[in-house]
C-alpha cells in the first residue's frame, strides 16, 4: 500500500513539473494558435539563468534573507530563519529567470514569429522548430555541454517522512512546492484571461486578430505580453526542476517540452486548466508505468497518449471543438 | 573543441600536409574523446592523460627519432560521430593508431572502422567484452566487465556481507547492461539473490518510480552500474526516500562531478576503478605529481587510463620492426607485464588487459580506498 501511494506522490510531483511547461505551451497557443516549439528551450535557459544567478550571488542573497529574516525572528515572530531564507532566495532567483526569460520571449515572438504572422501556418511551425534548434546548439556552445550540477539552495532541508521505518511515505517539500505553484499559477492564469482587461484582449485577439485590431485593442502588444508570460513561466519551471533534479545542460528542455505539450493536447491544447489535469494524468501514468511495469517505456508513453487522444477526441479532454478558420 | 579553434588548426594541418619532408618527421596517433556532451569530464581526463603521455615520450626524443603529434576528434558522446571522427582520422589524417573511446558504445562504433582499415585502436577504458571482439586490430588496456562485475559480486556479498541485492541499470548504455548481468551472475554464484531489477534510460532525471519499487523489496545493498551524470541523481533520490544500504557501481562513477551532483548523498557507496590515487606506489605517485604539475589537480582514473593507453601503444611502436600497421599490431598483441600506471599489464589473447581492480568508498565527496582485487 505504502508502494502504491508512494508512486501516486511520484507521479504528481512530476505531473506538477511538467504543469508549469504545459502552462505556458497551451497559453501561446490558446492566443496564437502556434506551438511555440521553443518553449522547451526557454525552459532550459531559465534553468541556466537561475544555475548562473544562485552561482555568482546566491550566497549574498541568501545572507541578505537570513540576516532579514533573522531580525524578524527577534521580533518574535514565528519564522524560521533558514527555511524562510532559503525560500525567498529561491524565489528571487526565480524571479530573475522569470524576467530573463520573458525578456528572451519578447524578442523571440519579435523577431521569428511577428514577421510570418501573416504567412502560412506551416512557415511560423517551421520557424519554431528551427528557434528551438537554435536555442539548443547556442545552449550548448555558450554554457558548454557537460551537465552542471545546481547549487543546493535547500541544503539544510529534510524530506517529510511518514509512517514506520519499514513502511514510510516520503514526500519532498520542493516538490510540494511546484505542485502548489503550478496549481497557484493556473489560477492566477485563468483570473488574468477570465477576469482583467488584458484577459479581454487577449481572448479578442485569439478569436479574430483583424477584427480586434479594428476595434482598437493594440494587437501586436497583446501577442508580445502573451509571450512574455508564457516564457516567463517557462523560466519558473526551469528553476524549480532545476532545484529537485540537480543536473542542467542545454538539452534537458527538449524531452519534457515535447512531454508538457502532450500533456497540453491531452488535457486540450489552448486551456488552462486542461493543461495541468493533463500534466497530472501523464505524470501519474508515467509513475505508475515505470514503477510497476516498463520503465524504459516512459517517454514512449507520452507519445503513445498523444496518438490515442489525437485519433479519440483531438481537442482533449476539455478542449472544446471549434470550427476550422478559413 | 570550438569552432574558432578548429579553422586555425585546419589551415595549418593543410599547409603541413603540403611539405612532405614534415609529415615524415611525426607519427600521427588519433584520439576520438567524448570532450563535450553528457560525459564531458571522462574525455577530458583521458585526453590530459594522453596529452602527458605524449609530452613525456617527445621529451625522450620520441619513437624512433620522429616526434609524435596527436590528432583529436571531439564526438560529442555520440555514437554516429564517434563512427565520422574515426573515419576522418584514418582516411583523412591518415593516422597510425587511433586511442579512444570511454564509454563502450561509442568504442563499439569506433571498432569496425578501425579494423576495416587494418588501422590499430586501443581503447583506454571500454570494459564491455564485445568491444575487442570485433577483430584483431582492436585492444584494451583495461580489465572488462565479467572480471569488474564478479569484483563487486565479491566485495558486496564477501566484503559488506549482503546477501539481497538490487539492480538498477542504464538500458541505453551496452556498458551498463553487460556489468549487470556479469554482476548478478557472480553474485547468484556466490549464493546471493538479486531481489529486484530495474531500469532507467540515460537522461532522465527523475527515477523515483524505479527507487519506490527497489524500496519495497527492501535489498541490503543497490547496485547502480551507471555513469556519473545519472547516479548523482539516484544516488540523492534513494537517500531521500530513506533508503540508507550502501549503493554500488562500476568506473562509470569515476568523476568529480559525481559528488558534485550527489553530494552528500553518496556516502555509503562503493565502486570498482582502475586505480586509487592513495597508491603510494612510484608509477602511481610519480604520474600523479607529473599530472598535477600540468593541469593543477588530481588525475582521477580515466585520466590515468588515457596516459597508460598511449604508454602502451608507444612501447609497442618502438619494439615493431617498422611503423607498419601490421607491426605495431603484432608487438601490441605481445605486451606482457608493461608496468603501468593502473597496474601491470599483460594483454590476452582476446586482446584484453588482465590486471588488478580496485575498490573505493565515497566518503564525504572523497574516493576513499578500499581493497584490491587481483584478476583470477
Amino acid at each position: 500500500m505504502a508502494e502504491f501511494l508512494q508512486h501516486i506522490i511520484n507521479g504528481l510531483s512530476q505531473g506538477g513539473t511538467y504543469a508549469l511547461i504545459a502552462l505556458g505551451y497551451t497559453m501561446v497557443f490558446g492566443i496564437l494558435q502556434l506551438i511555440n516549439f521553443a518553449h522547451g528551450e526557454v525552459y532550459m535557459i531559465g534553468a541556466f539563468v537561475g544555475y548562473y544567478s544562485s552561482k555568482f550571488f546566491g550566497e549574498e542573497l541568501s545572507q541578505f534573507w537570513m540576516s532579514l529574516a533573522g531580525k524578524m525572528a527577534e521580533d518574535g515572530q514565528t519564522l524560521i530563519p533558514t527555511f524562510a531564507s532559503s525560500l525567498l532566495t529561491a524565489m528571487t532567483i526565480i524571479l530573475i529567470a522569470m524576467l530573463v526569460c520573458a525578456c528572451i520571449g519578447f524578442l523571440v515572438e519579435r523577431f521569428a514569429y511577428r514577421p510570418l504572422r501573416s504567412a502560412p501556418r506551416i512557415n511560423l511551425l517551421i520557424t519554431a522548430v528551427g528557434v528551438s534548434l537554435l536555442f539548443q546548439y547556442s545552449g550548448q556552445l555558450f554554457f558548454g555541454s557537460d551537465p552542471k550540477a545546481y547549487p543546493d539552495l535547500f541544503s539544510d532541508l529534510d524530506v517529510w517522512t511518514f509512517g514506520s521505518e519499514e513502511e514510510s511515505l516520503v514526500i519532498n517539500p520542493i516538490q510540494v512546492t511546484v505542485l502548489t505553484s503550478s496549481i497557484i499559477l493556473m489560477l492566477i492564469l485563468r483570473h488574468v484571461i477570465f477576469h482583467t482587461r488584458l484577459g479581454r484582449a487577449m481572448r479578442a485577439v485569439s478569436f479574430n486578430h483583424d477584427l480586434a485590431s479594428l476595434m482598437g485593442i493594440p494587437t501586436n502588444l497583446i501577442v508580445s505580453a502573451t509571450f512574455m508570460m508564457g516564457s516567463a513561466l517557462a523560466g519558473a519551471a526551469g528553476v524549480m526542476v532545476g532545484l529537485t533534479y540537480p543536473k542542467v545542460e542545454p538539452l534537458m528542455g527538449s524531452m519534457p517540452g515535447l512531454k508538457a505539450f502532450c500533456a497540453a493536447v491531452l488535457g486540450g491544447i489552448g486551456n488552462v486548466t486542461g493543461a495541468v489535469l493533463g500534466s497530472f494524468i501523464l505524470g501519474l501514468a508515467e509513475a505508475l508505468l515505470s514503477g510497476y511495469a516498463m520503465p524504459t517505456y516512459r517517454d514512449a508513453l507520452a507519445f503513445g497518449v498523444l496518438i490515442v487522444i489525437l485519433l479519440v477526441k483531438p481537442s482533449g479532454i476539455l478542449g472544446v471543438h471549434r470550427t476550422e478558420k478559413v | 573543441m570550438k569552432f574558432n579553434s578548429l579553422f586555425p588548426r585546419l589551415a595549418l594541418m593543410s599547409a603541413l600536409c603540403s611539405t612532405s619532408v614534415y609529415a615524415a618527421d611525426v607519427i600521427k596517433i588519433g584520439e576520438v574523446g567524448s570532450m563535450t556532451g553528457a560525459q564531458a569530464t571522462f574525455g577530458i581526463s583521458t585526453h590530459q592523460g594522453i596529452e602527458l603521455a605524449i609530452k613525456e615520450q617527445n621529451a625522450k626524443g620520441g619513437i624512433k627519432g620522429k616526434k609524435i603529434e596527436l590528432v583529436s576528434v571531439d564526438d560529442q558522446g555520440k555514437p554516429e560521430e564517434a563512427a565520422t571522427a574515426t573515419t576522418k582520422l584514418i582516411t583523412q589524417d591518415k593516422v597510425s593508431a587511433v586511442l579512444g573511446e570511454v564509454a563502450s558504445s561509442l568504442s563499439l562504433a569506433m571498432a569496425p572502422i578501425a579494423q576495416q582499415n587494418k588501422v590499430p585502436m586501443v581503447t583506454p577504458s571500454s570494459t564491455n567484452p564485445k568491444v575487442t571482439e570485433v577483430g584483431d586490430y582492436i585492444f584494451r588496456v583495461c580489465f572488462i566487465d565479467p572480471f569488474q562485475g564478479t569484483v563487486m559480486a565479491k566485495f558486496a556479498f564477501e566484503n559488506l556481507k549482503v546477501k539481497k541485492v538490487a539492480i538498477l541499470r542504464d538500458m541505453k548504455s551496452d556498458y551498463s547492461v553487460g556489468l549487470s548481468d556479469f554482476f548478478a551472475e557472480s553474485f547468484k554464484k556466490l549464493g546471493g539473490e538479486i531481489v529486484v531489477d530495474q531500469s532507467y534510460s540515460a537522461g532522465e532525471v527523475d527515477f523515483n518510480a524505479q527507487i519506490t519499487s527497489i524500496k519495497a523489496k527492501k535489498p541490503e545493498a543497490i547496485f547502480v552500474p551507471g555513469y556519473y551524470t545519472e547516479v548523482g541523481l539516484i544516488a540523492k533520490q534513494a537517500r531521500q526516500q530513506g533508503i540508507k544500504v550502501p549503493l554500488l557501481g562500476g568506473d562509470g562513477w569515476d568523476s568529480e562531478k559525481l559528488t558534485e551532483i550527489g553530494g552528500k548523498h553518496l556516502n555509503n557507496g562503493f565502486f570498482s576503478n582502475h586505480y586509487s590515487q592513495d597508491d603510494k606506489s612510484p608509477a602511481v605517485q610519480g604520474f600523479i605529481s607529473a599530472y598535477k604539475a600540468q593541469y593543477s589537480k588530481v588525475p582521477d582514473g580515466l585520466a590515468a587510463m588515457g596516459y597508460d593507453a598511449a604508454k602502451v601503444l608507444f612501447a609497442a611502436m618502438e619494439k615493431a620492426k617498422t611503423l607498419a600497421n601490421k607491426d605495431v599490431r603484432d608487438e601490441l598483441a605481445k605486451t606482457k607485464d608493461f608496468q603501468a600506471v593502473t597496474g601491470k599489464i599483460t594483454i590476452d589473447d582476446k586482446r584484453n588487459a588482465s590486471k588488478p581492480a580496485v575498490v573505493l568508498e565515497v566518503k564525504d565527496k572523497k574516493f576513499v580506498y578500499k581493497t584490491t582485487v587481483n584478476p583470477i
